[in-house]
């Protein structure tokens, strides 16, 4: 395959998966908004929703006012922001339509709909119609999703997709968790206020995990597990260790339909190795906040040799 | 009164024979058959993303190229004059082009004035003394065609460099397929499905003999951004290759190779969507990132075969081209079965006097120029327009070929109220490989859907129709 037509698939992967990141980020900050409190809770809310999606720094550099409509607007439709869900999905398309050939024809149908529909709809201004929006964008996630697992063959195609989407879910939950680690310290440590447990939650829905932690450790919202949920657990799809476990699966299917492991595989399978010789006490006791640089530090180092060893 | 595909020349009454299913078929259709099944493509079209790009359009960066429904239809009879004619007339071309870079015989013999050929923009003096792989110049041609009567075929142009449109010959007859299967049990219509096959067939056949006998073949775009990229994706996927950009490719040791996810990988055969000038920045225009550098290198030491070859542009030069009679009967000795439109050719004192007192009624095209830019189409411009080509014509006549304005036939069309009459066209494809030239039983026929208009190029709101071969 060419390198480039890999780089794009790649890319795919990656823009289709932050778009749908957005969505939830923008969801999760609706809901947080909505709970009255004395404090400007609401403006915290958006400007918090900029840090989450990781363009806080290029958010302010804009010099908006931070505010349901311009956060709203800048995460959802900014063509300024090279990671609104609107360029997400122009970009993804781009990619697509430069290796239409790798592509099968119902995952073209799928991203290229979703490219259609965005050009279609305006920017609603109401929230019940920005719901939908958003609503809609995680559908689009779906069956990019659904189209590539259903009629993609099995090969290095569909390996770089895959690996696209799961190093950008792993920086995302990462770079989530990099924001939010204050609101995660070990009880006693908390300087939180009344609105931790919302923040707690809504951390929680931003990764679509309320229900699943209940289910997980049927107890209630408490820190240190949210912490162990969205780092260690291997049941939760959006975990680091689930993502890294994705990333090595997809690497080594690589590594098999070439004949050759390179440096990507080995330095995956070494990172995948610390996560799982963690325990949720031994990372609170190194840091949280110095455990998750480290592994978006890492990650990167990741996405340099997979472009290196397969790219360009 | 131009000549129509259905009526002929008669009254509304009189149905010419191959379109009398056709005719009796649209009569009974229920009303809004038609247009229902036109939007049905139209959504199905940009589902696809079947579009192409207008340059100069900034709000339209991709569109659909209008679809019209109703079939263009030829006869068994017709269409074996017209095959004659197009393998006669590729096979000139070829022959043309390898003596003008070779033994230049007919500019010795007089047919053609030197001046004409080796100071044309498109002649490339690097090509001179070389042979392309297998000696095939104009691998893939499509040539336009033009009709005013029941035997007048015309050829408008040669595009002997990189036609485009042959995917909507692909796409539409499938389209057709779908939204009307009955009409295919009323018609023995060829298939046009077997272009992709024969056109890689043909693409490895002139590989270089060093390529061995599994040619890597693939296909070279300047990239989404160019007009037709929607068709360099489709080709490459039927075709079953890669579809490359310039950065795709370099050379290393006079080899042409490409970067893939398992290293460097050797390329035989370039089928090129990419002008000459861009095809390598060392030879050529120095800031192209399109080309590839070094290409020219390995070409010109017989490495990689290039389709088209470099330097075929100086055949379908409209200057050349009203010599193509004469280029016909030197090189094949028979005379030519297709003919010229009637051309002055402007650099010629007495024809630019002519071209100058008559210009409100002719069509004034620019000799290099493509695509319906930059021509002058005298009864539908203003008398400004007119004016301001006159200035253009008399700064550099040289650069203008004129012409008679011909009533291009008319084919029943959809339009917003029921079916109307809109003139056509037909481009079809020519392969011309190692074995012989081949001509792909269908083509590309475009259509004005501006009542009246003679213009039928994508570019400037051309439609397309589907195009029916019918087997005798």
């Amino acid at each position: 395959m060419l390198s480039r037509t890999a780089d794009s698939l790649y890319w795919i992967g990656r823009y289709v998966e932050r778009a749908d990141f957005l969505a939830r980020i923008l969801e999760a900050t609706l809901r947080l908004s909505s709970i009255p409190s004395r404090d400007g809770g609401a403006e915290q809310a958006w400007r918090g929703a900029v840090d989450s999606a990781g363009v806080g720094w290029a958010f302010d550099a804009t010099e908006r006012p931070a505010n349901e409509k311009t956060v709203r607007e800048y995460l959802a439709f900014s063509d300024d922001n090279p990671s609104s869900i609107r360029s997400c999905l122009i970009r993804a398309r781009t990619n697509a339509r430069s290796v239409r050939t790798a592509l099968t024809v119902e995952l073209w149908e799928a991203i290229n709909g979703a490219w259609n529909a965005l050009g279609e709809q305006g920017q609603p201004a109401r929230r019940a119609e920005f719901i939908d929006f958003l609503g809609w964008v995680k559908t689009v996630t779906l069956s990019v999703e659904g189209a590539a697992s259903r009629t993609m063959l099995r090969n290095d195609a569909f390996w770089f997709l895959r690996l696209g989407a799961s190093i950008e879910r792993a920086d995302n939950t990462a770079r989530l968790l990099d924001v939010k680690y204050h609101l995660l310290l070990p009880e006693g440590e908390r300087v939180g206020g009344q609105l931790d447990y919302f923040q707690w939650t809504t951390l929680l829905r931003e990764v679509s995990a309320l229900t699943a932690y209940r289910w997980v450790y049927r107890d209630s919202v408490k820190p240190w597990l949210v912490a162990d949920l969205l780092v260690l657990n291997r049941q939760m799809p959006r975990s680091l260790a689930s993502c890294q476990s994705a990333i090595v699966d997809h690497l080594e299917r690589l590594a098999a339909d070439y004949g050759r492991r390179g440096p990507s595989q080995r330095i995956a399978s070494a990172r995948l190795s610390l996560l799982e010789e963690s325990s949720i006490q031994a990372v609170f006791q190194s840091g949280l906040h110095e455990y998750i640089q480290d592994f978006l530090d890492g990650n990167n180092a990741l996405g340099q040799a997979v472009a290196e060893q397969y790219l360009s | 009164m131009a000549f129509d595909e259905m009526a002929g020349v008669g009254g509304p009454d009189r149905v010419r024979e191959s379109y009398r299913a056709l005719a009796q078929w649209l009569e009974e259709a229920p009303a809004d058959l038609l247009a229902a099944r036109s939007r049905q493509a139209e959504l199905f079209f940009r589902r696809m993303g079947i579009t192409f790009a207008v340059y100069g359009e900034a709000d339209a960066a991709e569109r659909l190229i209008p679809f019209d429904v109703v079939p263009r239809i030829i006869s068994s009879s017709e269409w074996l004059e017209l095959e004659a004619g197009l393998v006669q007339r590729v096979t000139a071309l070829n022959l043309f082009l390898k003596d003008i870079y070779g033994p230049q015989e007919c500019l010795k013999a007089g047919i053609i004035p030197p001046e004409l050929v080796l100071t044309n923009p498109h002649y490339r003096p690097e090509m001179a003394g070389k042979r392309p792989p297998r000696d095939v110049w104009v691998h893939i041609a499509g040539v336009d065609l033009i009709r005013t009567g029941e035997d007048g075929f015309y050829v408008l142009e040669d595009n002997a460099r990189t036609p485009s449109g042959v995917s909507y010959m692909l796409e539409n007859r499938e389209m057709m397929m779908r939204l009307f299967p009955d009409l295919f049990s009323e018609y023995p219509v060829r298939p046009v499905e077997t272009y992709t096959d024969m056109l890689l067939a043909s693409l490895k056949a002139s590989a270089p003999e060093s390529a061995g006998s599994e040619p890597n073949v693939v296909v070279l775009t300047p990239g989404p951004f160019n007009s037709a990229y929607y068709e360099h994706s489709f080709l490459a996927d039927k075709l079953g290759v890669e579809l490359v950009e310039g950065s795709d490719l370099y050379v290393d040791d006079g080899r042409v190779l490409m970067r893939t996810t398992e290293g460097p990988q050797r390329v035989d055969v370039i089928y090129r969507r990419v002008d000459d000038d861009y095809l390598d920045p060392l030879a050529f225009n120095p800031d192209s990132a399109l080309g590839v550098p070094g290409l020219m290198t390995a070409y010109a030491a017989g490495r990689v075969t290039l389709a088209n070859a470099v330097g075929t542009g100086v055949a379908d030069d409209k200057a050349v081209y009203t010599y193509m009679p004469e280029i016909i009967r030197f090189f094949t000795g028979e005379d030519p079965i297709l003919h010229n439109v009637p051309t002055w050719r402007c650099r010629e004192p007495d024809a630019l006097k002519e071209v100058l007192a008559r210009l409100p009624e002719l069509v004034v095209k620019e000799v290099g120029g493509s695509g319906g830019y930059g021509m002058l189409v005298g009864p539908a411009a203003t008398k400004a327009e007119v004016e301001q080509f006159r200035a253009k014509l008399q700064a550099d006549p040289a650069a203008f070929i004129a012409q008679p304005t011909l009533q291009l036939s008319t084919a029943p069309t959809l339009s917003g109220d029921g079916l109307a009459s809109r003139h056509v066209d037909l481009r079809p494809f020519v392969l011309t490989g190692p074995q012989g030239v081949e001509v792909a039983p269908g083509g590309l026929t475009r259509v004005a859907l501006k009542e009246g208009s003679l213009v039928v190029n994508s570019s400037q709101g051309g439609g397309t129709k589907d195009t029916w071969v019918l087997d005798a």
